[in-house]
This record gives structure tokens, C-alpha cells and sequence, in this order.
């Protein structure tokens, strides 16, 4: 058993290494070092609470067995997790933290110990933090498994658009008003909890509706904004506690995300609000504008090629850009590419990549994918460091991308993503966009790109055509 | 039923090239045509009759045969008085016709009602209709051939040399007209080794000389010429003068010059005089692209070799018809292209689109009825000016990792005010330990704010997974709750609270173990 003070130290001590941990991730050399702050800081709090003055012996065999059934599942997911699929793993993860703030904060609710001595201002008080932690922990959780859903294809990725969304968001927000000034008012626990069950399910549903009604292009927003969330109700927890380890880590996490999800919305030139709001990237339908869009129909036509011209243009090129989107992970073609860049290297090709903030499914998503396949990071760039690149850029191949690289985001003030700033790989001397088909994006934007003179198409499975070139690169 | 087309031999005296390679026979034949190929029409640039019909093509004996089986026509030269009366009605033609040079020819067509697509009409201001601008491609063939035309004739090196037999230097050339031939002579004579100099009237040019490796001469003369479609005008006297200067200094100085200068409907601007020509070195070439309009040189002798004053002039107007493999290849592609516009439903009937500009250009008569020349094109469409400052205005505030531009004084007010009410109402109704965690909780929020803005976007993954893996500190508050040492209350419902709080305990720690595992696998993968 130590003192109290001493494991007040050790909580000093572990937020400190959680904020070198996130600073550590400023650069790729010292990340991994920030990794490890993380682990340790987290040991140091646990070990800290474990064997500090909150906790008895006899919980030690409990806790011991909880933790160790909990480690080994996240242990095993982590292994064998595929890095196409982390954007689910991450938000299955979120939904964890969420549903642990919700069971926290019930069990702090039903124990006499813990809110039976307070009393007037300081029991409002306690009460709120409860409801608060409960309502941020039941949408977390909810959102996050939605999000999940999404983001592995078991639900449909088209945003579910219930009529009268926002009234309904708002009677949800008023009764769960309402029933917390009942939940505050109640003289018993037992009066209290009616209230409090309601709020959740509400929350709950809350949280679901919320992330249906978001389309499949917003999806980093969303898991950035649950990042957030998972730490508002770690914060929350923390306040209900009265922990400043708690308060602290959940507010650094929760700014982190809520960073993440304002760079998302920026490089998707939206308001957080609106893509909240959901209804963006319909897909099919009417488009956000149809008047502008047919004023500007792309004209000229697409120019399809081959795998083996493909390959021609490559070999003969000097500067490449590859633009890597959603499509290359779904495909799996991360290792084809590696393997072109590699090739290409070899002869004296300066290949590059360029990455938009929201390529894939969450921020960094494409920067994970290509790390995995050994590309080395510093021919991976952002947006905003190869923009220029592109008029000297020979050959600018687009993977599995659209709306990133869709030029009407510059030149028309009606299109749907007018003012994203995008990849202007129209630029280079030749693009080449692979795709499957001439569907247009998650924002269901035409894409004048594809009828560009410069431009060609390369129809087909991004993993299959890749192999393909390849195959003729080598030959 | 799908249309036959049918390519004849050309019978233009030394024209080797053919309308249709097999090649695009095939495709032609993807698009629902049929094609049928006179005997021996691809003997001249290397097609046998073999290849053709191995590419889906039917062989015919005779060109009476051809023109009776064909819907349609593929030629390379305008036809002769003997070929357009094989025509029938109904029949189209897709040629080069030259309909200003031709009227004679214009009126025989007519008379046979058919329908002409002139290749040569082909708007080429609108920038869909290039791969079928047959003019560029045949331009370009010229251009190179000038070049390799030039280094038969010129009896030296065109790359300098150091060699153990002494200093070779460098051959010097001088392009006159950098349009698409002057372009195209210019890269291939880089390629060779030469050292290129280069004029062009159009001063816009200059850049797409230098990025072939020529030089650009300017005349020291202040005026734009800039025509119409992308042609030459034809200039001011003040100016003509500075630029024979120019043309006199640079023949004293080069060993080759090719001329590529011509001014839509009018005759070839004579650049090059017989006083110019006398003072070149003895042995130099000229090679005059201009020949069949006049020539650029006073000397020059269309489809000549002569040699004056020691210099051979070169007055070849049949260069792409001695590259003719590549020309027929090259050519043929434009007329696909033009199937392709012709042809959209790709069933192997064509569609003569008159609200089409490429094909209202191209279409020089249409059944019988004179069609040339087209009504003046649209002109092309304003740029989106309004577009600018919107894209602009994206880029800057899309700059992350920057500050943006400071809100307005209005909003923040706002946001000011907001805020300063919110403290008010906390500061007056919150208990004291609150208080203190508030504190505690606004400083954190400020610290992460500025730690993660450092952060870079590569890492945006990792940072999601280890912030994931670092709010399961949530843990602790369930720790808290499994063994508190405080003595049992009389309705503590223990059970309750130990099952909620290991739960708890379990799925944090798949987040804690499994988040921060994952995370250190993604760091390893990233590696320089």
C-alpha cells in the first residue's frame, strides 16, 4: 500500500509521459519512443491505483483476472489485425471506452459509498458529472459500433436520412434535458435511475442516428469526432471521480480528436457542423447542386488504357506521383505499389507520393497502408508539400481516389466540393485514374478530370491492373 | 446492317502511304464496321495484304471493286477526276480534299451527292478533335524527316565530337516557324547533337522551344503575331525588316536551316533570299517545308533537290510519304478517332452529327450539298473567372498545421462573451473541489491542443490508436470501485458495482493492451 500522495505523484508522473507520448508523434524517429512513454505512463497509473489507498487486496485476484482477459483479446486483435481494416478496429475500440464510461458511471450511481455523503451543491454537482459521463459514454459507444458497422461493410456506407433528422435530434436533446432535471431532483436511487435509463437509451440512439445519417466520404471526421468523444467521457469519468489523471488524459485526448476531426473538415472544405448533420455524399440521387452541374458538364471523353501503355508511360517517365485513395485499400494493392515504386526507383524514376488529408477511412489511413507495404516515409508527401510538384511531374497515377482529385473543387464555384482543396494532379503531363468504373464519388460529383485531355483511364481492379503493370514493367 | 469501309490504293504519283494500317483495321472492325482493303494498298508502307486480312480485313481486287463495295471511304490524298466518279450517291469520303485549293474537285463531288469529311477542315482550335487532327500528326512526321532530309544531305556530323582524329564541332541549325513541324524538326535535330536556334513570329512559342533544348532567336521588333488558330499573321514592314536581318545574320552563322513558315491562305512568306543563301558556308542545307505554298526561300524548287551557291536546297513536298509506315500509322489512328465521334452506338453505321463542331468542320458536303466553309465556331468558352478567388482562398486556409487567418473581431467578441458567461455561471454555482478540477481540465485541454497541432499527418493513424490505447486511463475509475477500503454501508449493493466494475475493467483493457500493440506494430512499419 503506498500513500496517498505517492500514488498522487505517480499520476503526476503519467501525465507527463502521456503528453511526451503524443508529442513523440511529431516525427516517425521519436513515435516509437512516444509508443513506449504511453506504456509506461499507463502502467504507472494502473500500478499507481492498483496498489494505492482506493484499492483493497481483495480486488486484486478480480481486477487481475479482468485485466488479463481483457489483454489477451486486445493483445490477439492487435496482432492479427489487417491494416486495410483499422479505420473498424480503431472505432470498435472506441465504442469500448464508451460503454466503460457508461458501466462506470452506473456503478457510481448505485454505490452508497460514493455519492451518499454529499450533500446541497456538491451532490447536484456529482449528479450532473454522473449524467454527463453516462450521456457521452452512451453515444461513444453507440456511434462507434455504427461506425464499425460502416466501416466493415456489415452496414450499408449511404447515409440513412430519416425526415425531420434535426427535429428529432432536437427532441432528443430536450428530453435529455428534461430527464435531467428529474435525475437531479430525484430524493432516492431508485427514483433516480428511472431517468437515467431513459437518458441512455436516448443517447444511444442518439449516437446510432447520428453516425447512420453520415455518408462514406465523412468517415474520418466521424472517427476522429468518436477519438474525441471516447475522451470527453474518460474526462467526464474523471470528474465524477474527482481523478486529475483522469481529467487531464481525457482532455488531451479529446482535443486530439477534436483537432483531427477539424483538419478533416478542412481538407473536406466542410463545415463540422454539416457533415454532423449528415446527408453529404448520397451517392446516388439528385447531387447537392444539380443546377451547377449540368451547367458544367465535363466535356471532351475519356480516354481508357492499358495496363502494358501504363507501364510504357511509367518506364519513360522521370517524375511520378502516386495518389493513392479509399479504392487501393480495398483492393489490397498497397504491396503491388510498393513494388512498381520499388522497381521504378531502381531505374532512377523519382516516385513520389502525395496524400490528401482525407484519403481512406481515417486520418493517416493511406500513410499506414504504404508503411505497411515498406514504402519508405519520406517519399510519402502531404497535399499542401507536392501541390506544386505536379506541372513538372511526368506521370501522376491516381489509385482508387475521385473526389481528391476532382478539379471542378477549383474551377466550379457550383460544384458540391467547391473550395476542397484537392491533389491537382491534372497538372502533371499525364494522369492515369485507375477505377473500376466511371461511377462518380462518395460526394457523387462528376469528375471532369477523367475527360481531360492528358488524362487516361485504367479500368479495372486496382490490385489486378497494378499486378499487370508490374508484370509489364518487368518484362 | 454494318457499313463497309473501304481504303483504297492511292494513286497520287510516289504517294506511299495508305489510309488504314492493320492495326486499326481491327479496330475498326471492334466499332461494328467492316473493311474491305484494296489489293497492294499497303504494299508501299510495308502492310501486306496478309496482315490486313489477318486483322478482320476482306482483300478486293481493283479499286472499281472497292469503291462499289464501300459505304464509306478511307483516303490519304484528295481523290482524282477518275476516282470521284466512282462515287455513288450516298457514299461519304474521309480524305484529305483541301476544299480552298480544290473547287474544281469540290463541284464533281457534289454532283455525285455524297458526303465529304475533309480531314484537313477539322476545327482544331477545339481541343477534343486533336486526336483526330491529322495535320498535326503529318506535321510532325514532316518535321522529323526534315531533319533526317538534312543530315543525308549535309556532310557532317550533327553532334560534335572530340575523337582521336581531332575536334568535331557541333552542327548548327536554325528553325524557322516553331509550329508543330518546326516542334517537331527542332527535338528530333536536339536529339541528333546539333545546337538549334529557333524563330517563330508567335512569341508565346519561345517557352516550348526552350523545353525542347533549342534556343530562341528574337527579332529586336516589337509586335505580336499572333493570328487566328493558332497560325501566323502576316507582319508589319517595320518588323519584316528587323526580322531579315535577323534571318541574314543567322544564315552566315548555321550550317542547316529548315523553314516550316506558312500564313493560312496566302502564299509562303519568303524568309530566306538568294543573297542569304549565297552567303552560307559551302555545304550547308536548307530544307524548305514551305515548298508546295511557294517556298521560304526564293531559291527553292518544289519537289527538288538543287544545289545553289554550294547549298542544297531541299524542296521535298512529300516528306510524311517517305516516312510512310509511321504516317499511315499515325493517320489512320486520326480517321478511328474520327470513326469513333462518327459512330458513338459502335453498331458500324456512322452518324454525320452537323450540331457536332468537329464534325460540322470536318463536313465539307453533305449529301451533294456544299457545306464549306463551316459557320464561324463558338468561340470557346469564357474561363470561369469567378472561380480564382475561391480556389485561392481554399488554398489558404487549407494550409494545416498553420494557423489560419485570425477569426474576425465580431466572433471572437462573441466567442469572448460566451465563454466569459460560461466561467461566470460555473464560477458562481460549482462547488469548491470542482473547481479545482476544472482548472485542471482547461489547462489539459490547452496543452493538447498545442502538442497535437505538432503532430504530423502521416501519423494521424498511430496518433488515433495510441490516444485510443491512452483514454482506457478510464480503467482507473473502474479500479477504484472493485475493492474501495471503506466500510461496508448497510445497502451497498457490492455485487452490482464489483460485476459493473470488472466488465468495466475487461473491456477497457482490450483497448489499453490491444491499443497500444497496434500502435507500436504500425510505428515498426514506418521506416525511411
Amino acid at each position: 500500500m503506498m500513500p496517498a500522495t505517492l500514488s498522487t505523484v505517480a499520476y503526476v508522473g503519467a501525465t507527463i509521459l502521456f503528453i511526451l507520448s503524443l508529442g513523440g508523434l511529431s516525427n516517425p524517429e521519436s513515435s516509437r519512443r512516444g509508443n513506449l512513454y504511453g506504456m509506461v505512463g499507463m502502467a504507472i497509473a494502473v500500478l499507481a491505483t492498483v496498489f494505492g489507498p482506493n484499492v483493497t487486496t481483495a480486488g486484486l485476484p478480480w481486477i487481475l483476472g479482468a485485466m488479463v482477459i481483457g489483454a489477451a483479446i486486445g493483445l490477439f486483435a492487435a496482432r492479427f489485425v489487417k491494416m486495410t481494416q483499422m479505420p473498424e478496429l480503431v472505432a470498435l475500440m472506441h465504442s469500448l471506452v464508451g460503454l466503460a464510461a457508461v458501466l462506470i458511471g452506473y456503478a457510481n450511481y448505485i454505490d452508497p459509498a460514493a455519492t451518499g455523503h454529499l450533500q446541497g451543491a456538491e451532490k447536484t454537482n456529482h449528479e450532473i458529472e454522473i449524467y454527463i459521463g453516462v450521456l457521452i459514454g452512451a453515444v461513444t459507444f453507440s456511434g462507434s459500433v455504427i461506425a464499425f458497422g460502416k466501416l466493415s461493410g456489415k452496414i450499408g456506407g449511404a447515409p440513412l436520412l430519416l425526415p425531420a433528422r434535426h427535429w428529432l435530434n432536437l427532441t432528443g436533446l430536450l428530453a435529455v434535458l428534461w430527464f435531467a432535471r428529474e435525475f437531479v431532483h430525484a430524493t432516492s436511487m431508485q427514483q433516480g435511475m428511472t431517468p437515467l435509463i431513459v437518458m441512455t437509451v436516448i443517447a444511444l440512439l442518439f449516437g446510432i442516428h447520428m453516425v447512420m445519417a453520415i455518408g462514406g466520404a465523412d468517415m474520418p471526421v466521424v472517427v476522429s469526432m468518436l477519438n474525441s468523444y471516447s475522451g470527453w467521457a474518460a474526462a467526464a469519468t474523471g470528474f465524477l471521480l474527482g481523478n486529475d489523471l483522469l481529467i487531464v488524459t481525457g482532455a488531451l485526448v479529446g482535443s486530439s480528436g477534436a483537432i483531427l476531426s477539424y483538419i478533416m473538415c478542412k481538407a473536406m472544405n466542410r463545415h463540422f457542423v454539416s457533415v454532423i448533420a449528415g446527408g453529404f455524399g448520397t451517392g446516388g440521387g439528385a447531387p447537392a447542386s444539380s443546377g451547377g452541374a449540368t451547367a458544367t458538364a465535363p466535356a471532351g471523353e475519356v480516354v481508357p488504357i492499358l495496363a502494358a501503355e501504363t507501364a510504357e508511360l511509367l518506364r519513360e517517365a522521370k517524375n511520378v506521383i502516386i495518389v493513392p485513395g479509399y479504392g487501393m485499400a480495398v483492393a489490397q494493392a498497397q504491396h503491388t505499389v510498393y513494388e512498381i515504386t520499388k522497381h521504378l526507383r531502381e531505374k532512377g524514376v523519382n516516385v513520389r507520393f502525395g496524400i490528401h488529408p482525407v484519403a481512406g477511412r481515417m486520418p493517416g489511413h493511406m500513410n499506414v497502408l504504404l508503411a505497411e507495404a515498406r514504402v519508405p516515409y519520406d517519399i510519402v508527401m502531404e497535399m499542401d508539400e507536392i501541390n506544386e510538384d505536379f506541372p513538372d511531374t511526368d506521370v501522376a497515377m491516381v489509385i482508387g481516389a475521385n473526389d481528391i482529385v476532382n478539379p471542378a473543387a477549383q474551377d466550379d464555384p457550383a460544384s458540391p466540393i467547391a473550395g476542397m482543396p484537392v491533389l491537382e494532379v491534372w497538372k502533371a503531363k499525364t494522369s492515369i485514374v485507375m477505377k473500376r468504373s466511371m461511377a462518380s464519388g462518395y460526394a457523387g460529383v462528376d469528375n471532369p478530370l477523367f475527360y481531360k485531355d492528358n488524362n487516361r483511364m485504367l479500368f479495372g481492379d486496382a490490385k489486378k491492373m497494378l499486378d499487370e503493370v508490374l508484370a509489364a514493367l518487368k518484362a | 446492317m454494318p457499313q463497309v469501309i473501304g481504303v483504297p490504293r492511292e494513286t497520287a504519283p510516289g504517294e506511299k502511304r495508305v489510309a488504314t494500317v492493320p492495326e486499326v483495321v481491327a479496330k475498326l472492325v471492334k466499332l461494328g464496321f467492316k473493311v474491305a482493303v484494296e489489293s497492294g494498298a499497303g504494299d508501299a508502307a510495308n502492310f501486306s495484304d496478309e496482315t490486313y486480312r489477318a486483322a478482320g480485313a476482306q482483300v478486293v481486287q481493283g479499286a472499281a471493286r472497292l469503291w462499289a463495295e464501300a459505304d464509306i471511304v478511307f483516303k490519304v490524298r484528295a481523290p482524282s477526276a477518275e476516282e470521284a466518279a466512282l462515287m455513288r450517291e450516298g457514299q461519304s469520303l474521309v480524305s484529305f480534299i483541301w476544299p480552298a485549293q480544290n473547287p474544281q474537285l469540290m463541284q464533281q463531288l457534289a454532283a455525285r451527292k455524297v458526303t465529304v469529311l475533309a480531314i484537313d477542315s477539322l476545327p482544331r482550335m477545339l481541343s477534343r478533335a486533336q486526336k483526330m487532327d491529322a495535320l498535326t500528326s503529318m506535321a510532325g512526321v514532316t518535321g522529323y524527316r526534315a531533319v533526317i532530309e538534312a543530315a543525308n544531305a549535309f556532310g557532317r556530323f550533327f553532334n560534335g565530337q572530340i575523337t582521336a582524329a581531332g575536334k568535331i564541332p557541333p552542327a548548327k541549325i536554325f528553325i524557322a516557324g516553331a509550329g508543330v513541324a518546326g516542334l517537331a524538326a527542332i527535338g528530333t535535330a536536339v536529339g541528333l547533337g546539333a545546337i538549334v536556334r529557333a524563330n517563330d513570329t508567335r512569341a508565346e512559342v519561345a517557352d516550348q522551344v526552350v523545353s525542347l533544348g533549342g534556343e530562341f532567336v528574337k527579332v529586336d521588333y516589337a509586335e505580336e503575331g499572333a493570328g487566328g488558330g493558332g497560325y501566323a499573321k502576316v507582319m508589319s514592314e517595320g518588323f519584316q525588316q528587323a526580322q531579315r536581318e535577323m534571318y541574314a545574320r543567322q544564315a552566315r552563322e548555321v550550317d542547316v536551316i529548315i523553314t516550316t513558315a506558312l500564313i493560312p491562305g496566302k502564299p509562303a512568306p519568303r524568309l530566306i533570299t538568294a543573297d542569304m543563301v549565297k552567303s552560307m558556308k559551302p555545304g550547308s542545307v536548307i530544307v524548305d517545308l514551305a515548298a508546295e505554298q511557294g517556298g521560304n526561300c526564293e531559291l527553292t524548287e518544289p519537289n527538288q533537290v538543287v544545289v545553289k551557291h554550294g547549298v542544297t536546297i531541299i524542296g521535298y513536298t512529300d516528306l510524311p510519304s517517305r516516312l510512310a509506315k509511321q504516317s499511315s500509322t499515325l493517320y489512320s489512328t486520326n480517321l478511328f478517332r474520327l470513326s469513333e465521334e462518327l459512330c458513338k452506338t459502335k453498331d458500324g453505321v456512322i452518324n454525320v452529327n452537323m450540331d457536332d463542331d468537329a464534325i460540322r468542320g470536318l463536313t465539307v458536303i453533305k449529301d451533294g450539298a456544299i457545306t464549306w466553309p463551316p459557320p464561324a465556331p463558338k468561340p470557346p468558352a469564357a474561363p470561369p473567372s469567378a472561380a480564382r478567388p475561391a480556389a485561392v482562398q481554399a488554398k489558404a486556409s487549407g494550409a494545416h498545421g498553420k494557423s489560419s487567418a485570425p477569426a474576425s473581431a465580431k466572433a471572437t467578441a462573441i466567442t469572448f462573451a460566451v465563454a466569459a458567461l460560461a466561467f461566470w455561471f460555473i464560477g458562481a454555482n460549482a462547488p469548491a473541489a470542482f473547481i479545482g478540477h476544472f482548472t485542471v481540465f482547461v489547462l489539459a485541454c490547452f496543452v493538447g491542443y498545442m502538442v497535437i497541432w505538432n503532430v504530423t499527418p502521416a501519423l494521424h493513424t498511430p496518433l488515433m490508436s495510441v490516444t485510443n490505447a491512452i483514454s482506457s486511463i478510464i480503467a482507473i475509475g473502474a479500479l477504484v470501485q472493485v475493492a474501495p477500503p471503506m466500510v461496508e454501508t448497510a445497502n451497498r449493493p457490492t455485487a452490482w458495482i464489483v460485476g459493473l466494475a470488472l466488465v468495466s475493467i475487461a473491456l477497457v483493457a482490450i483497448n489499453m493492451f490491444g491499443g497500444f500493440a497496434v500502435t507500436q506494430r504500425m510505428l515498426q512499419m514506418f521506416r525511411k
